[in-house]
């Protein structure tokens, strides 16, 4: 399986085939003079669930805010069904988010709002359905992540592992194409981190969602990806099925599937030579 | 370390600082311009009312019954001297209303509600509350600071006028029960010299004002503030120490104003 695409002139892009769902063409992306990801190509295949994965800092979730148009890339496009949302005006970009559901890393939930409130949050913003069929969806979703007990609880009466599948029940109210994962399993325990990922897979397979996962948990994240893109300083260094990157060779992606201290990423830090540094004469 | 003096520098420290200005007007005018659809949604307007108002009923009340006590002892200090211990009703009534009622209400708003204000956005940018709320396709400058910036302009005037009550009724407990100034003469020279246009509508407008620069500098300080521990702290601090400097200065430049006319 090969995910790059050849990049694409500005002028006139190739069309896009219908069973892609987001699509990075050619895409640079820093903050300031720091450059984050640099000439990116990757498709996200309708109905899939892809891992991004990758050291940390090396620009996996700049990726996902490069969906949601939070950050525009320096050169390059996005496409979300073909469309190039870096084009989109407001109405536009917030029709498309619409259809995005997003899970941050650490829930992001309201904190001065209801667990039932947060879930109905985008419903109430953006239907005008009567208030016993809030109830019901939201119960609804609730139900879907296992905490239809918890709705009167306040987001600070929560644990972590809760407060990401009530941020998961809100993320899926609309009921999005597209759902983004930022870190999904960070600090949480074994039980609710493997709870997390059967969740993400079985939603992604019953809801017919497409999903975008970004994750440094390979044991977690490989359990339950359809494919796999390892990012490295600000480049695809590697990518193919969970069993492929299992194989490979290479010894970046060794590293990192063993999860060994030292390879092709340093344990040091850049730094003058140890002798020079303590004082000792060789 | 400093920086070198180069015109360089000087060149994009002054670009940044009207960078800065440019991104406040824009937001100023976007709040103002947010009054409609605010109304429309008049629980949100009405819980900030709660929140920002009667949550700082308390300190408003104690600091103007003692401002009230303070300024009927001074004021009686000084009449007494020129035998016209009469007018101390209009004194105090005078200052309250037109200067002390506004001023000090507006620096006790921006100590109590301004930095919850501040730390509240600030702890949602932290949490990431905002980023989310963008994603959802809600605009949290709609959502979130319209509500609260029309809840401080109108929560500010009610709160002046009740600090300013409150003082009278402090200044008539020291200088009639307490000091014993006759109180027929109290309460008829304040009927007879306050002016509702001139002096009561003035100080409304004054607290108008202070509300809308008290509640938008808050505002701006939490929703610019770096996301972090520090950050959050550090925009609470500068909430105080800029409105209450903007609202010392403004009230300098609209009395001026007031007596020019």
């Amino acid at each position: 399986m090969t995910a790059d695409t050849p990049p694409a002139s500005d002028s006139a892009l190739p069309p896009q085939s219908p069973d892609v769902l987001v699509e990075l063409r050619g895409v640079t992306c820093g903050y300031g003079d720091r450059v984050i990801l640099s000439d990116i190509n990757l498709v996200v295949p309708r109905g899939k669930l892809v891992a991004l994965m990758g050291t940390s800092g090396g620009g996996k979730t700049t990726v996902l805010r490069l969906i949601g148009r939070q950050l525009s890339p320096i050169k390059g496009q996005v496409l979300i069904n073909g469309v190039d949302i870096g084009t989109l005006d407001a109405a536009g970009l917030m029709a498309a988010r619409r259809r995005m559901g997003m899970l941050f890393q650490f829930g992001a939930l309201f904190t001065d709002l209801s667990v039932f409130e947060n879930v109905a949050f985008p419903l109430r913003e953006h239907t005008r359905l009567p208030e016993s069929i809030v109830r019901d969806l939201v119960l609804m979703k609730l139900n879907a992540v296992g905490l239809r007990g918890a709705r009167d609880l306040m987001p600070s009466e929560i644990s972590g592992g809760m407060s990401r599948r009530v941020a998961l029940a809100r993320a899926m109210a609309l009921d999005p194409e597209l759902m983004l994962y930022d870190e999904p399993f960070a600090g949480l325990d074994p039980i609710s981190m493997g709870v997390a990922a059967r969740l993400i897979r079985e939603l992604n397979d019953t809801m017919g969602l497409t999903s975008v996962l970004v994750s440094h948990d390979v044991d977690e994240s490989f359990l339950i990806a359809d494919h796999v893109v390892l990012l490295a300083n600000g480049r695809i260094a590697a990518q193919g099925t969970p069993a492929e990157l299992r194989a490979s060779e290479d010894p970046l992606v060794k590293q990192f599937v063993t999860a060994a201290p030292d390879g092709p990423v340093r344990f040091h830090h850049p730094a003058v030579d140890a002798g020079q540094d303590y004082g000792v004469r060789g | 370390m400093m920086k070198a003096w180069s015109p360089a520098n000087v060149g994009y420290a002054l670009r940044g600082k009207i960078a800065d200005v440019g991104y406040g007007t824009r937001l100023f005018l976007r709040l103002l311009g947010s009054l409609l659809p605010t109304l429309k949604r008049g629980r949100l307007l009405s819980e900030q009312i709660h929140f920002l108002g009667n949550h700082s009923l308390a300190i408003i009340t104690v600091s103007g019954l003692f401002v009230g006590f303070v300024l009927s002892l001074q004021g009686y200090y000084i009449l007494q001297r020129y035998g016209s211990s009469e007018a101390l009703g209009l004194m105090v009534a005078l200052s309250l209303v037109r200067e002390l009622g506004p001023v000090v209400a507006a620096l006790l708003f921006a100590g109590r509600a301004g930095t919850s204000l501040t730390a509240g956005i600030g702890l949602m940018k932290a949490g990431e509350q905002l980023a989310a709320m963008e994603m959802m396709a809600v605009d949290p400058i709609q959502r979130v600071l319209a509500p609260r910036f029309w809840g401080g302009v109108i929560a500010m005037p009610l709160l002046a006028a009740v600090f300013s009550a409150v003082g009278i009724f402090g200044g008539w407990v020291v200088g009639v029960i307490m000091i014993g100034v006759d109180s027929g003469a109290f309460w008829s020279q304040m009927q007879g010299g306050v002016d509702v246009w001139y002096d009561v509508g003035n100080g409304l407008i004054k607290s108008v004002v202070f509300g809308l620069t008290v509640t938008f500098v808050a505002l701006l300080q939490g929703f610019e503030c770096q996301p972090t521990p520090e950050g959050v702290s550090r925009a609470t601090t500068r909430t105080v120490v800029v409105a209450s400097l903007a609202v010392l200065a403004l009230d300098f430049v609209l009395t001026a104003m007031m007596f020019s006319v």
